[in-house]
């Protein structure tokens, strides 16, 4: 690992103005995957701000503004407690699932909710040093492209970068509409809705997020929703706990009380994009519709029609296409296919 | 610091050296035993050459490896040092750091606690799992300058000491319950991710009781309180911890046993 000055910040404002006169200096969280990533050599910091002791790990109700009626969950608290937080549970019972299927029960306990969005891609030519990477080196090309890409995007994807993003938490914030709280540099207050978080890789897939160097993440908002009773995190993967997703779907569903009409759906993936992908041709068609498995089929067709697998990823198109029915079963059933 | 510090062979064991290795005689008195050394002894002692000088060898054997700690570095000897003081098992303790350094790598270079394993040292096998202020956490991915203050329990420090109930031997020491457990059910075979299991399952224990959902959990929104884990809970709880042997249905019977305060059968079977 390469030298780096250590500092603990007292205050958010000490945090945001020690990051802003060095462009090479970085917020440590829960380091679960900066720390690896410097350990590969992939970062390369040269000062560490230690964020840790800021008081923003509350989790509190909204008693005021757009979100009003909704949940705060602080930016610097862990993982483990957010999904274990008894209003979590019982209002967002999707977040509380989609943390819980990611990574393993020591990193939910090192991880925080900031920092789980700022993960970066588990791409293997990111993670190589000696392969091409546009995200780690701009303009030295993409390794994967061409290459071993049966992890890879099918939707939204570059020909600067095929990679995939690995939250499990973030696609659940995606399905709910989240808002990401931030404190800019100059101390500013800012909301970005959730959708314009992450990124499409581009010409610039060097840029994960739409976060400005320097920026801090005090806290995420979830609006209020009626969709606690059915809603469902299905994650595909390669063994049956502790690793990334294939591919997972994060569904949420409110339907009418008399009948069983969809009122609002909700569907983002994860393992197919380069930021949580949101099914919204899928969603759009379920509006109105019974609640049935020939609808969840017609609704998965239409979304995922749309994929462009690579060459070693075709077995996504057909396995979103699934996962969507399932999940949506799976929400509509209170957990049960 | 000296590194010649551990030379003082004595008589017999230089004539040892000299009887059985020659040829590196002079590079053990110049710069010590080293594993190669050690090897070729271990070699010569499976052969029974050993025999007639095993005190000797014996001795030099059970011989620690370096007399003492390395000296207390100064801050501003090391690189970006970091002044860090934090209670380790019970003990308070007070270093210096380089930034870089990690809490397994402290543990284990600094403060001779080698109980905690460096298995993959990225996050992905759980071996270096230690109790920090109670939690379970990868020493490997945690900065030791990020915990001051805090406090670190290892394997080492599972075992309650001083206790009149000696089971463990001479230390007088009385092993906590899933250590115990652990020897009872065979939860290892190697035993190389053993200290990382056994932390983790420890800590297991109080998110149960904490009433802690998991991913397998049926229904999140189910009012919390004390869980009793099925067999798949434990699985996905420890699922953090990768075991090379295969000793899973051992570690997880192990664990159901302290967890539900019952004896656990072990049942064997072929897989389907």
């Amino acid at each position: 690992m390469r030298p780096f000055t250590y500092t603990r910040a007292k205050d958010p404002a000490a945090a945001t103005q020690a990051l802003a006169g060095n462009p090479t200096a970085r917020f440590l969280a829960g380091g679960t995957n900066l720390i690896d990533l410097m350990k590969e050599d992939v970062e390369r910091p040269t000062a560490l701000v230690d964020i840790t002791n800021l008081s923003l790990a509350e989790i509190k109700p909204i008693t005021a503004g757009a979100s009003k009626g909704g949940l705060s969950i602080g930016g610097l608290g862990k993982n483990t407690e957010a999904a274990n937080h008894p209003l979590v549970r019982q209002h967002y019972p999707l977040l509380s699932q989609a943390i819980l299927a990611g990574a393993s029960g020591q990193i939910r306990n090192m991880a925080t909710n900031g920092g789980n969005l700022l993960q970066r891609t588990r791409c293997p030519y990111f993670y190589e040093v000696s392969m091409p990477c546009n995200k780690r080196e701009p303009g030295s090309g993409c390794g994967a492209l061409e290459g071993i890409n049966r992890l890879h995007a099918i939707f939204g994807w570059s020909e600067k970068c095929v990679a995939v993003y690995p939250s499990d938490m973030a696609i659940a914030l995606a399905a709910l509409d989240a808002v990401v709280r931030v404190r800019t540099a100059s101390g500013q207050e800012r909301s970005i809705p959730f959708a314009d978080f992450h990124r499409l890789p581009g010409n610039t897939p060097e840029q994960d997020t739409n976060l400005a160097h320097g920026e801090l993440i005090t806290a995420i908002d979830l609006p209020q929703n009626r969709f606690a009773d059915r809603s469902y995190y299905l994650k595909v993967r390669d063994r049956a706990s502790y690793a990334f997703a294939l591919l997972s779907v994060a569904a949420a569903l409110e339907v009418s009380e008399t009948g069983n009409r969809i009122v609002q759906a909700r569907i983002a993936m994860g393992g197919v994009a380069h930021k949580p992908w949101r099914a919204l041709t899928a969603e759009k068609m379920l509006i109105g519709q019974e609640a049935t498995p020939a609808n969840f089929k017609r609704a998965a067709d239409a979304e995922m029609a749309a994929a462009k697998p690579l060459e070693h990823n075709k077995f996504k198109v057909e396995l979103g296409n699934r996962s969507i029915v399932l999940a949506l079963q799976m929400a509509l059933n209170g957990g049960k296919a | 610091m000296d590194q010649n510090e551990n030379l003082d062979l004595s008589d017999d064991e230089k004539k040892l050296f000299e009887d059985l290795m020659p040829e590196d005689l002079n590079e053990i008195l110049d710069t010590g035993v080293n594993r190669r050394h050690f090897l070729k002894l271990m070699t010569l002692a499976g052969g029974g050459v050993l025999a007639a000088q095993s005190a000797v060898a014996e001795q030099l054997f059970t011989k620690p490896v370096s007399g003492a700690m390395p000296e207390e570095l100064s801050a501003a000897a090391i690189e970006n040092g970091v002044n860090l003081a934090l209670n380790v098992n019970g003990t308070a303790r007070k270093l210096t750091v380089d930034s870089r350094m990690t809490l397994l790598d402290t543990l284990r270079e600094r403060l001779d606690l080698t109980g905690s394993k460096k298995g993959c040292d990225h996050g992905q096998c759980g071996a270096c799992t230690v109790l920090v202020n109670g939690q379970r956490v990868l020493s490997c991915l945690t900065l030791a300058a990020s915990c001051e203050g805090k406090t670190v329990r290892t394997i080492e420090g599972l075992a309650q000491t001083g206790s009149s109930r000696s089971r463990a031997g001479e230390s007088g020491a009385q092993l906590h319950p899933m250590q115990e457990a652990f020897l009872k059910h065979d939860g290892f075979q190697c035993g190389f991710c053993t200290p990382g299991q056994i932390c983790s399952a420890v800590a297991l224990l109080d998110e149960a009781r904490r009433g802690d959902a998991s991913y397998v959990t049926e229904n999140v929104r189910r009012k919390t309180g004390p869980v009793q884990l099925s067999t798949e809970e434990i699985r996905e709880r420890m699922s953090g911890n990768l075991c090379r042997c295969g000793a899973y249905p051992n570690i997880v019977a192990a664990i159901q046993e302290v967890h539900s305060g019952k004896p656990v059968e072990q049942t064997f079977r072929f897989s389907a």
